[in-house]
């Protein structure tokens, strides 16, 4: 394991995100205060208890996970797709690496900041809420799970994309449906019967539900199902890099 | 044992494009070999398959003995890689990028190397800029300081004169023989001739996918090397005289000079005869002068014979 080149594709990416941080920082707190404005002060206050919790603070493992995911996907997409852009992948496709050095280096700074995003819109959460976290080890767990995942996720859309707007295609019209209509906003049992059932084809249900039973141990599937749904996302991304990196598709001819 | 072994290596891409023909060279350790061929030849492919940035459809590289396919960890380690192109981060800092190539290639932070590096090719004082802010020949010494910042064995230089000023060339040049001198294996390709004439050990000609030809600089240049005898007349002559007819002379610059071609590699070059006969024309000589001919003329003959060929 060459643990150097990790270090350095770390440290290197780690550093595009504090060169930025203030963007990194306030756009999130923000975006996350307006959620509040707009959900949970103006609706919320129409709204008395979703599940024994008051709506405001329903919605906030929602909120985490819609940042988190997109973050995670346009870090990790951005960071392999950027050397392939302006030409610098030629370093990493003559440097002693494998596939998983490289992984482990990108992946792994995108779920950083995705992981310090999260993080921030919790703290600013409790600014507007009062919040009580039930698991907070399988909180942690279930975000840095997710922070991973996507952005593994993110990595494949990086190196399949070809321009930039492909670059934006897959969160801008998978992504961010998926995780409207997943339940950050509101409880699947809210739905009527038939849209219960679609919802259940969305993987992004169990993300949030298992997240949102970490702070309030109320889920709309359990939380083992959400366990294997993202674990068995995260092998199926494990699995599409690998076979990337052994045919070089899209990245070497 | 040569450094770099390319055994019959074949590169067709997606495309159907053949871009290298069962190509096989060796490279020893040390020496400057100067890949020269027209563009498309297939030299930067060649280079590519041995970097590691495209994978060979048929044949065997080894770099060190190891096999850059099976061994790529071992055989990339021990190479360094300046791209024909000026591919780097516009945001980030020299000093950086820099630090990221030594990482990269798994060796140990070593900022005194580094400022090693960067004096030598007067980054030093641009350590802390952003890439956008430097010049072209500026940009190009980074990828040159990204190349050595993991202290490769064997160095690949791709056109790195190609487009860059005389001071930028010349410090090149130097870098090169520098890097000669401790041991490192130098591979540059180019379109200069002069270039490969300057500074390569040895020459391999590349054309269409296939090495035409690898051999010693100087004895390229005396295996192949034709001369020519000007022999400038104190007055200009309008026709050969009848006894110089069949000597294959050449009439230049209004009849004040007469060439004459001949083989250094020949027993007899047939120039005494030849000045004897020409005073005994009449004519009366001014000048005599001899010319090498330049590796350019054999390249140009090479290529162009291949193509007859074809």
């Amino acid at each position: 394991m060459n643990w150097q080149a990790i270090r350095a594709i770390y440290v290197f990416e780690m550093s595009r995100f504090f060169r930025t941080l203030l963007q990194s920082f306030v756009s999130p707190v923000i975006s996350t205060s307006l959620y509040f404005v707009v959900f949970g002060a103006a609706i919320g206050s129409r709204i008395d208890q979703v599940e024994g919790v008051s709506y405001g603070a329903f919605i906030v493992p929602g909120l985490i996970m819609l940042s988190v995911m997109t973050q995670a996907i346009s870090n990790a997409s951005f960071g392999i797709y950027f050397p392939k852009f302006i030409g610098t992948i030629y370093e990493l496709l003559s440097a002693p690496i494998n596939f998983l050095e490289i992984v482990l280096g990108y992946v792994g700074a995108a779920a950083t900041k995705a992981l310090f995003i999260g993080l921030v819109i919790l703290g600013t959460s409790a600014l507007f809420v009062d919040l009580s976290i039930q698991h907070p080890l399988a909180m942690l767990a279930f975000l840095v799970l997710t922070c991973l995942s996507f952005a593994l996720f993110g990595f494949i859309i990086g190196i399949w994309a070809g321009n930039f707007e492909q670059l934006q295609l897959i969160p801008l019209l998978v992504v961010t449906p998926l995780v409207f209509l997943g339940g950050s906003f509101y409880s699947i049992s809210m739905l009527p019967p038939v849209w219960q059932t679609i919802s259940f084809f969305n993987p992004v249900v169990y993300l949030v539900s298992g997240f949102r039973w970490s702070f309030f141990g109320v889920a709309d599937v359990p939380i083992g199902l959400s366990l294997l749904a993202i674990a068995g996302f995260t092998l199926l991304c494990l699995a599409i890099i690998w076979w990337i990196f052994k045919t070089g598709w899209r990245i070497r001819q | 044992m040569p450094m770099v072994e390319i055994s019959n290596v074949r590169k067709a891409y997606a495309s159907g494009f053949e871009a290298l023909k069962g190509a096989s060279l060796d490279i020893h350790e040390g020496e400057i070999l100067a890949l020269l061929g027209p563009n498309g030849a297939g030299k930067t492919t060649l280079i590519s398959t041995i970097c590691g940035i495209t994978q060979p459809t048929s044949g065997t590289i080894t770099v060190g003995g190891h096999d850059v396919v099976t061994d790529y960890r071992g055989a990339r380690s021990l190479v360094g890689l300046v791209p024909q192109e000026i591919n780097l981060e516009p945001f980030e800092r020299v000093i950086n990028t820099v630090r990221f190539s030594r990482g990269l290639f798994g060796k140990p932070k070593d900022d005194a190397l580094l400022e090693r590096i960067l004096r030598q090719l007067s980054l030093w004082d641009k350590r802390d800029n952003r890439i956008m802010e430097l010049s072209g020949g500026m940009k190009r010494r980074v990828l040159i300081a990204k190349a050595l910042a993991h202290e490769p064995r064997v160095l690949f230089l791709d056109e790195p004169t190609a487009g860059v000023d005389v001071e930028l060339r010349r410090d090149m040049w130097e870098i090169v023989a520098g890097l000669k001198e401790a041991g490192v294996t130098i591979i540059l390709t180019t379109h200069y001739i002069e270039e490969a004439e300057a500074i390569a050990d040895r020459i391999a000609v590349i054309n269409k996918g296939e090495i035409l030809l690898v051999e010693e600089k100087s004895a390229l240049m005396t295996r192949l090397g034709q001369k020519e005898l000007r022999i400038e007349l104190h007055d200009p002559v309008d026709a050969l005289p009848e006894a110089l007819a069949d000597r294959g002379l050449r009439i230049e610059e209004d009849g004040q000079v007469l060439v004459y071609s001949y083989d250094t590699a020949q027993d007899r070059t047939g120039i005494a005869t030849l000045i004897r006969e020409v005073s005994e024309a009449g004519l009366v000589l001014r000048d005599l002068q001899t010319r090498q001919n330049s590796l350019e003329d054999i390249f140009v003959g090479l290529v162009s014979k291949q193509e007859d060929a074809a």
